[in-house]
């Protein structure tokens, strides 16, 4: 397999305060990734750092080979990677299928189009004319990730697209990741259920104060490790 | 039929309010700020089509094309150079550069083409009317002016609600951070955006000449009436801001049916009323 994203050293600050203090990881091409962690682990910062809405300048960061650290988020974005950002942010003046259009702005090719989002998510072609904002929030989940294949990316950022879902909603959701992988997209998805995590990803990386405090595969991780890595419990045995 | 007279003759005016209006509308709904020195990039634009047609001689048609050419290139540079580096949280910054720009162009103006106030002669169409009835008649020049005013504006709906450069627009409006994530340039989209609405200062600046006497110190009285005529239309709604400028401008002419000095305080007056009685304009922006 070859590397998509390449991270090492990554570190991130708010002014003075340290939100990121060196943290390591690697996505492989097609893979699926989890970050888990509690509130305020840095989660979100790491994916922002990604996407160059945070400045990452003088860092290293490699995106298909090419160092791609400091770079502006539209130059980032048009090498393919999207991002789902959190609390999914549509734009309340667009319809839906405008919030889809402008996902395919920098015009990248690929197998996402309109009508491959709405057969991934059927609800929603109904609906196409709505505000976006008008819709229920697992549909409006779905435009948010529409919106991000729009671009045909590489490597898919999803920041806590199941936060403050019903659990049938997200079941709806998490279905679309394998048909999204099967289209060569990988992903990276942050997720503060562990359950949930631990059944979609290929590779897991707990986040804890700013640091990887856990990594491996699902398989071999077990509760009490993850629960200690999450928790910061038995930090000091 | 006096009082029918001067409401058609005030429809018309407010459609060069609405000219005046436009440009600021849409800079106020894509980037949030208010460009104080809009009053005076009209006049820019009305001594430029004066300099092109009569100084320099050169076909009206040619003239026109160059003024617009003109002032969308310098709107779009403008911004991309100038504004994008004061756009931000504080709505200050832009509020002061964009007061200074003012001074500047007004300074500059009365070097290059003295205190004299000018008018651009239109011969033929400033004498020809239509007769609809019997001490009734709409001049072909304002008429002409209302509908520019008219297709301004339905030129603007269409760019902003049908086109990809629309969609763009009132995406960076709603959300500018994000907006890169999806492939949008902010500085590119704030500079299109002010192109766009320079090309309708220039257009606003050319019936500006033909419809009045202007002077160097023109330009603030502009803004006032595109800024009253924006509120009273209600803020991010182009048909609105259009609406806006027929009431001022109806205001205004029957003020001065009444009185020719009170033409200017009845449309200040019509404004202050809107205002108090609903503060968020008579159509607001209804959301999509
Ligand atoms: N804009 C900001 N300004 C200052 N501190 C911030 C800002 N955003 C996040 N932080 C801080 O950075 C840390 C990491 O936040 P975040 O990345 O949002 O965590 P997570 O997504 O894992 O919940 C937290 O301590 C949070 O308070
Ligand atoms: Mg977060």
């Amino acid at each position: 397999m070859t590397k998509l994203l390449e991270v090492s050293g990554l570190t991130a600050h708010y002014g003075d305060f340290q939100a990121l203090f060196g943290i390591d990881m690697t996505v492989e091409a097609g893979e699926t990734v989890a970050i888990i962690g509690s509130n305020g682990a840095g989660k979100s910062t790491f994916l922002r750092s990604l996407t160059g809405l945070h400045s990452t300048r003088g860092q290293d960061i490699r995106f298909c080979d090419q160092p791609i650290a400091g770079m502006a988020a539209d130059q980032i974005h048009k090498r393919g990677l999207a991002m789902v950002p959190e609390g999914r942010r549509l734009f309340r003046s667009l319809s839906v299928e405008e919030n889809l259009l402008i996902g395919a702005a920098g015009k990248r090719k690929g197998p996402w189009s309109l009508a491959e989002v709405y057969s991934l998510f059927p609800d929603l072609k109904a609906k196409k004319n709505n505000p976006g904002t008008a819709l229920s929030g697992g549909q409006q989940q779905m435009v948010a990730i529409g919106r991000a294949l729009m671009s045909n990316p590489t490597l898919l950022l999803c920041d806590e697209i199941s936060l403050g879902l019903a659990p049938k909603v997200i079941k709806d959701i998490y279905e679309a990741v394998p048909l999204i992988r099967e289209r060569g997209t990988a992903i990276l998805v942050v997720e503060q259920d562990v359950g949930q995590a631990l059944a979609v990803a290929d590779r897991i990386y707990c986040f804890m104060e700013g640091r990887v405090s856990l990594t491996g595969t699902p398989d071999s991780l077990s509760r009490e490790q993850i629960a200690n890595a999450y928790f910061g419990i038995g930090e000091a045995a | 039929m006096v009082w029918i007279n001067s409401v058609i003759q005030g429809v018309m005016l407010g459609g060069l309010y609405a000219l005046f209006a436009a440009g600021l509308s849409l800079m106020f709904g894509v980037m949030r700020f208010v460009n104080i020195a809009h009053g005076d990039f009209i006049v820019v634009g009305a001594y430029l089509i004066v300099t092109f047609i009569v100084s320099w001689g050169l076909h009206p048609a040619i003239g026109v094309a160059m003024v617009l050419l003109l002032v969308a290139c310098a709107g779009y540079l403008n911004q991309r150079v100038l504004l994008n580096r004061v756009l931000g949280k504080d709505i200050l910054p832009p509020i002061l550069v964009t007061f200074g720009m003012s001074i500047i162009i007004q300074n500059g103006l009365l070097e290059l083409y003295s205190a004299d106030s000018q008018k651009l002669q239109t011969g033929w169409l400033e004498t020809t009317s239509l007769q609809v009835a019997d001490k009734l008649a709409i001049g072909l020049l304002p008429a002409l002016m209302f509908l520019t005013a008219l297709g301004v504006i339905a030129m603007l709906q269409f760019i902003f609600y049908r086109t990809p450069l629309g969609r763009m627009l009132r995406a960076t409006s709603d959300d500018p951070e994000i907006v890169p994530l999806m492939g949008g340039r902010n500085a590119h989209t704030f500079a299109l955006a002010t192109g766009l609405a320079s090309l309708v200062v220039g257009i606003a600046g050319i019936w500006l000449a033909m419809k009045t006497n202007f002077d160097p110190a023109a330009g603030p009285a502009r803004l006032l009436f595109a800024f009253e005529a924006v509120i009273i239309g209600g803020l991010g709604n182009i048909w609105g801001t259009l609406l806006g400028g027929i009431i001022l401008g109806v205001a205004q002419t029957i003020g001065a049916q009444i009185d020719a000095g009170v033409q200017i305080l009845a449309g200040h007056l019509a404004f202050l009323l809107v205002l108090v009685i609903r503060p968020t304009g008579l159509f607001p922006k209804v959301s999509h």
